[in-house]
C-alpha cells in the first residue's frame, strides 16, 4: 500500500516536472543550439571548447529553471543582496591617481606611458573557420 | 551661377523638395548646400526655411523627420563618479588613474555624493521626476579603452525621468520671429565615462589614456520630438546653457564635455515611424544641426530611390560633410545587462521622508537641493525683459555669449544711460568688436566701466553719437585712457555754445541760398543738406537735433 502511494507519489511529481517543462518555451527541449554557443562565445569571449561544457550549461540551465516552480506573484523580485545595506556617498576630494608607472607595469606594451591596444578589436573567426570542437 | 536644382528642404514641420537657386550638387563628398546664415545669438549653423512652401508639390512628396537625442554630460566635479581619482582636461597619460578606473581585480566601486547632487540638480531643472530609488547595472561590450569590459551605467531605474526642455527656435526670416517648442526628457541617468583611443594608423595600434576612465558623467535623453538640426541644435544650446548655470557640467563641446548622439528617420506624414540611425559622437556645436539635416537628407534620398534604410550607426565626417557607416560595429550590439552586484540601491530623500538622526554627509535630500537651485537661463530672460523691456531675441543674444550678461550688468550699474541704449551698445558695437577680433568678452580692452563712462557722456549730450563710436573706436585701441580723455584729445566735444552754433547756421545759410530757397519750396531733402554743410562747419561738434531746430526756426520766420 504504501509502496503504490510512493509510486503513485513520485509519477505524479515526475508528470508535474515534464508538464512543467513542456509549459516552458520550445527552446527548452533541453538543447543548448550551436549558433546561442557562437553568440554567447562572441560575445562574453568564453570558449565553450567541447560538447561536455554545453552539456554542463544545459543541466546548470535545467537546475536553475526550478526556480519557476515558485508562486511569485505580487512579490518584488531581489535585485541585489544588498538591498538592506546603505550605499556609501564619498565626499569628492581626489584621494587617488598619480600612479601611471605603477600602472603601465602591468601592460604587455607601452609606448610613452599610454597602453597600447590594436587597432580596433579583432573579431572571433566565424564558425565554419574556427575548429569545430569535438562532438560526443 | 548653377542651374536652380531640386533638394529637400524644411518648411516648418515637413520636408518639402523644392527648388533651390544655385547650390551645389548632392552628392558624396559634396558640402550639403543649406544656407548658413552665422545669426547673432546661435552658436550652430541655423537653417533657412529656403524656398517658399507654394514652389513645392503639396503631398505627393512631403516627409517628415524624427529627431531624437542622446546627450552626454561630464559632470563638473573634482574626482570620479566611482573613484577617488581627480577629473581634469589636459594631464599626462594616465596619470589621474586609480586602481579602481584600471579594472585591477579587488577594486570596488564607491559612490561620489557630489555626482549623485548634480544629478538630482539637474533633473529638477529640468522638470523631471526624481527617483527616490535607482539603481546601478553594467553595461558589457569589449572595447581597450573599457577596461572593465562594461560600464556602470543605470539602465533599469535611472535617477530622474519624465521631464521637459523649452527651447527656442526662428520660424521666419527677421531674428524676432521666434516661437517657443518644447522636447520631452525620457530620463537622466549617471553614469561612467570611458578611456581616450588615439588611433595610430602607420603603426596599427591605438594607444590608450585612462586618465577620462570613470569620470562622471549624465546622460540626458531627448524623446524624438524634434524634426530638424535646427531644433536639435537649439535644444542642445539650451541645454548647455542650463547645465552651465547650475554648475553641473561645464559642457563645453570642444573640450568634450558635451557630447550629443542622434537617433533619425523620416516617414511620409500619417505614416508609422520610419526605420532608425544613430549619428554618434557629434562633438561640435556648429556641425551639429548640419550632420542631421544631412542624414535626413540621406534618409528621403534613399527612400525616393527606391531603396531601404538600414538600422545602423554613423558618424559624421566634418571634412567631407556627410555621415558615414561606422567600421568596427557587426550587427546589433548585446549588452548584456545585469544589477551591477557591488552596489545597493541608490536611495534619496525629502524632508518629510528624511530618516531622523541620519548622517548628513549620507543623505541627500530633494527638497533642500530644490530649494537652493540657481537662476535658470529662461527665468534669467524673463527678468532681462521685465526689467530693461528688453526684446526677448536680445535676451536670448546676451545669454549666448560666455560674460556678455555680467558685462551688460556692470555698465547698466555705473550709466545713467537708458537700458535700450545699454542694450543696443553692447550687443552691437561691443559685440561687433568682439566678433571682429575673435576675441572672448574676458580678454575685451574695453572695462564695463569705461563704456559706462562712455555712454554717460552720450547721455549728458556732451558728445554726439558718431563722436561716441569714434571714442569707442579709440578706447578699444588703446588701453588705459578713459573716454573722457580721448574727448578732450580729441576735441570730440559737442559745441554747448548755443550763439556760436546760431552764427554758423546763419554763415551757412547767407552762403548757400539757392539750398535754402530749395528748403522754402518744399524740398523735404534740402534741409538735410543744409545740416550737413553746418554739421562739416562745426567739424561735426553740434548735435544733429540741435542744428536742426536753429536751422527750421531760421527758416521759418
Amino acid at each position: 500500500m504504501r509502496a503504490r502511494a510512493v509510486k503513485l507519489g513520485l509519477r505524479s511529481w515526475v508528470g508535474w516536472r515534464r508538464g512543467f517543462t513542456s509549459k516552458a518555451d520550445p527552446q527548452r527541449s533541453g538543447r543548448v543550439t550551436a549558433e546561442v554557443i557562437e553568440h554567447l562565445e562572441r560575445l562574453a569571449l568564453v570558449d565553450f571548447g567541447s560538447q561536455e561544457a554545453v552539456a554542463r550549461l544545459e543541466k546548470a540551465i535545467a537546475f536553475a529553471d526550478r526556480l519557476r516552480a515558485v508562486d511569485t506573484d505580487g512579490v518584488e523580485p531581489l535585485e541585489s543582496v544588498l538591498e538592506d545595506r546603505c550605499l556609501y556617498l564619498r565626499s569628492d576630494n581626489v584621494v587617488e591617481g598619480n600612479c601611471a608607472e605603477v600602472l603601465l607595469q602591468n601592460a604587455h606594451r607601452v609606448v610613452e606611458e599610454y597602453f597600447v591596444a590594436p587597432p580596433g578589436n579583432i573579431s572571433l573567426p566565424k564558425q565554419d573557420e574556427q575548429e569545430p570542437f569535438s562532438h560526443n | 551661377m548653377a542651374a536652380p536644382v531640386k533638394r529637400w528642404s524644411c518648411v516648418g514641420k515637413r520636408w518639402v523638395l523644392a527648388y533651390i537657386d544655385g547650390g551645389s550638387r548632392h552628392g558624396r563628398g559634396a558640402a550639403i548646400g543649406f544656407t548658413s546664415r552665422r545669426k547673432r545669438g546661435q552658436s550652430s549653423v541655423a537653417q533657412q526655411p529656403l524656398i517658399t512652401a507654394q514652389k513645392s508639390r503639396k503631398g505627393e512628396h512631403e516627409w517628415e523627420a524624427v529627431v531624437g537625442l542622446e546627450i552626454h554630460a561630464q559632470i563638473s566635479s573634482n574626482s570620479k563618479l566611482f573613484s577617488g581619482s581627480q577629473v581634469h582636461f589636459a594631464a599626462p597619460p594616465n596619470s589621474l588613474v586609480s586602481f579602481f578606473d584600471a579594472s585591477l581585480p579587488g577594486t570596488l566601486p564607491v559612490l561620489n555624493r557630489r555626482c549623485v547632487e548634480a544629478a538630482v540638480m539637474t533633473g529638477l531643472a529640468l522638470n523631471c521626476r526624481i527617483n527616490k530609488k535607482s539603481l546601478f547595472d553594467r553595461k558589457h561590450y569589449f572595447y581597450a579603452d573599457l577596461p572593465a569590459g562594461y560600464q556602470i551605467t543605470q539602465q533599469r531605474l535611472p535617477i530622474a525621468v519624465n521631464g521637459s526642455l523649452a527651447y527656442s527656435v526662428c520660424v521666419g526670416k527677421k531674428p524676432s520671429q521666434v516661437s517657443t517648442k518644447t522636447v520631452r526628457i525620457k530620463q537622466i541617468q549617471l553614469e561612467q565615462d570611458s578611456g581616450k583611443s588615439l588611433h595610430d594608423e602607420p603603426r596599427s595600434q591605438t594607444l590608450i589614456d585612462l586618465n577620462r576612465a570613470g569620470v562622471g558623467l549624465l546622460e540626458v535623453v531627448l524623446e524624438p520630438d524634434m524634426s530638424c538640426g535646427e531644433e536639435a541644435a537649439s535644444a542642445v544650446r539650451e541645454l548647455q546653457l542650463i547645465l552651465q548655470a547650475l554648475g553641473t557640467s561645464q559642457a563645453n563641446m570642444a573640450e568634450g564635455q558635451l557630447r550629443v548622439d542622434a537617433n533619425i528617420s523620416v516617414h511620409h506624414p500619417g505614416e508609422p515611424l520610419g526605420v532608425r540611425t544613430e549619428v554618434k559622437n557629434l562633438n561640435s556645436a556648429r556641425f551639429l544641426a548640419k550632420a542631421i539635416d544631412f542624414e535626413i537628407e540621406r534618409q528621403i534620398h534613399e527612400l525616393e530611390n527606391g531603396r531601404k534604410i538600414l538600422n545602423e550607426t554613423r558618424s559624421f565626417d566634418y571634412k567631407l560633410g556627410c555621415t558615414m557607416p561606422m567600421r568596427d560595429k557587426e550587427g546589433k550590439q548585446d549588452y548584456r545587462f545585469m544589477p551591477e552586484p557591488n552596489l545597493p540601491p541608490l536611495l534619496l530623500h525629502d524632508t518629510a521622508s528624511l530618516p531622523p538622526g541620519a548622517d548628513p554627509q549620507q543623505v541627500i535630500n530633494i527638497d533642500w537641493i530644490r530649494e537652493r537651485l540657481p537662476e535658470l537661463p529662461s527665468e534669467t530672460r524673463e527678468k532681462l525683459i521685465q526689467q530693461y523691456g528688453m526684446l526677448p531675441e536680445h535676451s536670448f543674444a546676451l545669454l549666448n555669449e560666455v560674460g556678455l550678461l555680467e558685462f551688460f550688468q556692470n555698465v547698466i550699474k555705473e550709466t545713467r544711460a537708458e537700458p535700450k541704449k545699454v542694450t543696443s551698445w553692447v550687443l552691437n558695437i561691443f559685440l561687433g568688436f568682439l566678433k571682429q577680433q575673435n576675441l572672448t568678452v574676458n580678454e575685451s580692452p574695453v572695462t564695463p566701466s569705461a563704456l559706462a563712462e562712455l555712454l554717460n557722456l552720450l547721455d549728458r549730450k556732451a558728445i554726439s553719437s558718431s563722436a561716441a563710436k569714434q571714442v569707442f573706436e579709440e578706447l578699444w585701441r588703446s588701453k588705459g585712457k578713459t573716454p573722457s580723455q580721448i574727448v578732450s584729445e580729441k576735441k570730440l566735444e559737442l559745441m554747448q555754445d548755443q550763439e556760436a552754433l546760431e552764427r554758423v547756421c546763419h554763415t551757412v545759410m547767407e552762403g548757400h541760398p539757392q539750398v535754402v530757397m530749395d528748403v522754402k519750396r518744399g524740398n523735404p531733402r534740402a534741409i538735410n543738406k543744409l545740416m550737413g554743410l553746418v554739421r562739416k562747419a562745426t567739424l561735426s561738434r553740434a548735435d544733429p537735433t540741435v542744428i536742426k531746430k536753429i536751422l527750421e526756426r531760421k527758416l521759418s520766420s
